[in-house]
């Protein structure tokens, strides 16, 4: 996420964690061993997603609903000691008279704009619907070149894919190179592409499957969970799909399917999928069961993360520390994330409400926290602009 | 008139009954956002629809319509109707 992610940071580290009862910040000693928690911020608001802006190390935004109030989003600038509401938190203009307008159920993707924007964000919603903010996250607007496109209905199954937590627009990702080329992932729709600053957009989903679709290699329908582009090769994207793991490089814009290369028995069936901050070909993902009728917990109660170190050619299972049977996790798309130090921290919540986190990439992994409610998203604070 | 809020909107109002003024309910709901920002859009979503959990009361009698008349002396109540866990 991070512009200047490949710079090498070092301890302590910051962990930002929106669960489905509110806000937690998990701090690390300098060695990344010891941790401490603070909170709940929020408590019993769904905190979708909780983000620092790595551009001024002090901006923090939270997408937030209860399950009986409308959406917001809280912002911070003393790492959560003080709060204050958006003006004005994404929302669809005011629908014709007449005609059925489109109301915003909650914000689920923060993402900070490029580094040459300062202050500008983006967020996505559900119903998938694309905003952006000027003002570092306090009034926000429509992107209409997205939500507005002819094709909006049709790409997004008119805003209902029947995904039980709600149709999403996720995985904003903004090409360090030009803050006008933006990727985006819609669950019920696949990747799209645009390279004016989201005036229009294009299916990017060449070659990729969409087993629940009778028609092969459709432009769009697919299922990305999470699309990750690498700030140091920005023409390599990554992709934890419904169907699989992939990797596509520019200009072929063709997906490949590298998690072929995964243990049959483990299959390549996830949500996450973070990359190495200083190394592209480096990926880790977090398998779950994909058979039968899809528990999408760790398969066969044997949690692990796999990483790959060559671009998906071969994967590895690291699960030294984490329970060796009968745990039936489920980490979601949000929930994994990665730190800059040397070498890389990399770190998941789950559903049952813990944080794993491992200071040598993988190598090992400690539960830092337990008994959290249900994780939606863990993400580094980068506080050194 | 006075208006009664529900506690998941304290933090907006830090008090359970409130004072606002309006010629219907949509002018209330507007005064209530003038006096507390932010509180309007828990309540309405951006189509001006109430939103699903929300409950208001005009005399103790759920109201439905925004435009729906309000008196001086009018009891508004706000409600929320929790479900789930």
């Amino acid at each position: 996420m991070a512009n200047e992610a490949h710079l090498v940071r070092s301890g302590p580290v910051v962990l930002l964690v929106g669960t489905r009862k509110g806000v937690f910040i998990l701090h690390s000693d300098a060695d990344r061993r010891s941790w401490s928690l603070d909170g709940p911020h929020f408590l019993g608001h769904l905190a979708y997603h909780v983000v620092l802006d790595p551009r001024d190390g002090r901006t923090l935004l939270v997408a937030s609903r209860t399950g009986h109030l409308g959406p917001s989003l809280f912002r911070s600038t003393d790492l959560g000691k003080t709060w204050l509401e958006a003006s004005s938190p994404p929302a669809f203009p005011k629908a014709a008279e007449g005609e059925e307008g489109r109301a915003v159920h909650h914000t689920f993707w923060l993402e900070p704009g490029h580094a040459s924007e300062r202050d500008v964000w983006y967020a996505g919603t559900s119903p998938p619907a694309l905003f952006r903010s000027h003002d570092a996250g306090d009034t926000w607007s429509p992107v209409s070149g997205f939500n507005d496109h002819p094709m909006w209905g049709t790409w997004t199954q008119e805003g209902d894919d029947g995904t039980p937590d709600g149709s999403l627009l996720h995985s904003i990702n903004v090409d360090p190179r030009d803050p006008r080329h933006l990727y985006i992932g819609l669950s019920g729709g696949g990747v799209f592409e645009s390279v004016d600053g989201g005036a229009d957009w294009e299916p990017l989903n060449k070659g990729c499957e969409a087993d629940f679709n009778p028609v092969p290699d459709p432009e769009y329908g697919h299922d990305p969970h999470c699309l990750r582009l690498h700030p140091l090769a920005p023409d390599v994207l990554w992709q934890q799909n419904h169907c699989g793991i992939y990797r596509m490089e520019r200009p072929r814009g063709v997906w490949d399917r590298v998690g072929d290369n995964m243990p049959r028995a483990v299959g390549d069936i996830g949500f996450p999928i973070e990359l190495h901050p200083r190394d592209p070909d480096t990926a880790w993902v977090f398998p779950m069961d994909g058979s039968d009728v899809w528990p999408r917990t760790s398969p066969d109660g044997r949690p692990a993360v796999y990483v790959t170190r060559d671009a998906g050619q071969s994967w590895q299972r690291r699960d030294e520390g984490l329970p060796k049977e009968k745990a039936w996790l489920t980490v979601l798309r949000q929930a994994m994330t990665v730190d800059s130090c040397d070498p890389v921290g990399v770190y998941f919540g789950t559903t049952t409400g813990e944080i794993w986190a491992s200071p040598d990439e993988g190598g090992s992994w400690t539960c830092i926290a337990r008994n959290l409610p249900h994780v939606f998203s863990v993400e580094v604070a980068d506080l050194q602009p | 008139m006075k208006v009664s809020i529900p506690t998941p909107l304290h933090s907006y109002t830090r008090a359970s009954v409130v004072e606002a003024k309006g010629a219907t309910v949509a002018e209330l709901l507007f005064d209530l956002e003038r006096r507390y920002p932010g509180i309007r859009f828990r309540m309405i979503d951006e189509q001006d629809a109430i939103r699903p959990h929300m409950r208001i009361f005009v005399n103790r009698e759920r109201i439905a319509d925004l435009d729906e008349s309000l008196a001086p002396d009018d009891e508004v109540q706000i409600l929320q109707a929790l479900s789930g866990g």
